[in-house]
């Protein structure tokens, strides 16, 4: 009996996810594909581009300053033996624009905006606001979902290029200002050796798909929430977990298939 | 199917289950237009269930729900958004959006359906809440009011479309006295002068055999009595006088059902 209740088990959980995936794509497609309403979308998302995007700044820069300012630190202290400090400048910002900008700013963003997100959305869903909304004929995976589906996705984009940005000058001020690196060959071997298409790019298409899948993670979490206190906070702590580990294992994929060959 | 020209809702032979738990058996009823018609029942029994059920937000097992002669479950979603707009629904909660204020909350439906010019809104959105009594609140949040003035400006929001029937889902849980009565009192009036069909979901007994016209009591996932709050008080089902004089005790058993008393306290520890 032990072995079939296993196997039971295993087959209710493969069902589960099934259902789940099914599940949050039936609602990403009833939020998302509709012809746009500009009058009525535009303030909506507005909102939430502040919400989501605009209150994480301040995490974002902080952070990224830090992350910037001991990337230099530690790389400085190995470059140095090798008498090849100068190249200071690309070690940090490749590192920031390839990895560390898109998969931190992403872990960030889940912590700050994806987890608010699933609270909000469960709090709209254990007090029947998304009940009333429907009850008054208005679809709220299009008022609700869509325009917050939207914000992120624009929001992480850009919230990891500020990340990596403000990165870059942490480790300016460390590398020049600090150990007197000199500030011309800093930036001339960082903008000699950062290109367009392999870096700025992947990072920009990287921090892209994380957004897709932090947000739809998150509001999947919310809007499927078991309706009281004790199913938010799960919910809350779900969308965190799951998202980051969504971002860890997709940027390996894609990191793979960027620069490994 | 043929529907009754009296009646606004009816329910036809309707099962309805969660997973393998059977809320409904097989359930029928019919709620006449412009009148006020209770639904009474102990709680758990899935009254909320069967507003979802009419308001078509849950499909039933089996059987249907007429609204106006339109079957709610054969609808397309765009038909049920246009059914949508002629019910309304005050939920337990009230579910006022907690983000915009008393007097945008009662706009939100206006504004999204009505196309109607601001300056205009804004008159309806006052004459509503002057129905309420709470014209003086309508710039305050609504974690600015008290449970019972949440529950008018929900109700204010309720109206502001204009519907043609108005489901309550247990309007006067958790109130005091006062609010109570206001609550009560707005019920009534509203389906005397605006000739609104109301269906009240409650355990409330005194004040919904106050308000009823019609009386149906769940129990058992089916409906044990209807009739005019007269005649219910008259009945002498033993089930139904248990619920309407709140004894403690009879065909709903006070124990939780156990093993026997005795046995279980003589038998140690196993």
């Amino acid at each position: 009996m032990g072995l079939i209740n296993q196997i039971a088990k295993l087959g209710r959980g493969a069902i589960d996810l099934v259902v789940g995936l099914g599940q949050a794509g039936m609602m990403l497609w009833g939020a998302i594909a509709h012809r746009p309403r500009f009058r009525k979308g535009t303030p909506l998302l507005i909102r939430q581009l502040y919400v989501i995007g605009v209150q994480s700044m301040v995490i974002i820069l902080v952070s990224g300053l830090f992350i910037g300012m001991v990337l230099a630190l530690q790389g400085y202290n190995i470059l140095v033996g090798f008498g090849t400090e100068e190249s200071l400048g690309p070690m940090v910002a490749l590192s920031l624009l390839r990895e560390l900008g898109p998969v931190v700013s992403a872990l960030l963003f889940a912590g700050r905006a994806g987890s608010a997100l699933t609270a909000e959305l469960g709090l709209m869903k254990s007090t029947e606001q998304l009940s009333s909304l429907e009850m008054m004929a208005i679809d709220p995976l299009r008022q609700i979902i869509a325009p917050r589906f939207w914000a992120g996705v624009i929001s992480l984009p850009l919230l990891a290029l500020m990340f990596t940005a403000i990165g870059i000058y942490g480790g300016h001020i460390v590398g020049v200002e600090w150990k007197g690196i000199d500030s011309g060959a800093f930036w001339s071997i960082l903008q000699s050796s950062v290109e367009w298409r392999q870096d700025i790019v992947n990072c920009i298409i990287k921090s892209s798909l994380f957004a897709v899948v932090v947000t739809w993670i998150a509001l999947y979490r919310g809007y499927h929430v078991v309706p009281n206190p004790e199913g938010i906070s799960r919910a809350t702590t779900q969308t965190v977990v799951q998202s980051s580990l969504a971002v860890l294992t997709l940027d390996f994929l894609l990191t793979a298939m960027m620069f490994g060959s | 199917m043929t529907q009754n020209p009296n009646s606004l809702v009816e329910i036809h032979n309707m099962a309805f289950s969660r997973g393998s738990h059977v809320i409904y058996e097989n359930i029928s009823l019919s709620i006449p237009k412009g009148k006020v018609t209770a639904i009474m029942g102990p709680s758990g029994i899935g009254k909320t269930t069967l507003l979802k059920l009419i308001a078509g937000q849950l499909t039933p097992d089996q059987g249907k729900v007429l609204f106006d002669g339109t079957d709610v479950h054969q609808c397309s979603r765009s038909q049920l958004f246009a059914l949508r707009k002629r019910m309304s629904m005050l939920f337990q909660s009230g579910a006022l959006f907690t983000d915009i204020n008393v007097f945008d909350n009662v706009a939100f439906a206006l504004r999204e359906h009505s196309g109607l010019p601001e300056d205009i809104i804004r008159h309806i959105v006052l004459m509503k809440l002057e129905a309420v009594g709470l014209r003086g609140a309508a710039k305050l949040m609504p974690s600015e009011l008290s449970g019972g003035m949440q529950r008018r400006a929900a109700l204010a929001r309720a109206i502001a479309l204009e519907p043609e029937i108005i489901l309550y889902d247990e309007p006067f849980a958790g109130q005091d006295p006062i609010s109570m009565g206001v609550l009560v009192k707005l019920i009534r009036e509203l389906s005397d002068t605006l000739n609104l069909t109301s269906v009240v979901v409650s355990h409330d007994v005194e004040e919904v055999l106050g308000i009823a016209d019609y009386v149906y009591v769940l129990a058992d996932k089916r409906i044990i009595a209807h009739g005019t709050p007269e005649e219910l008080r008259a009945a002498d089902n033993p089930q139904l006088k248990q619920f309407i004089g709140g004894e403690p005790d009879g065909p709903v058993p006070f124990h939780y059902p156990a093993a026997d008393y005795k046995k279980e306290l003589l038998s140690g520890l196993d």
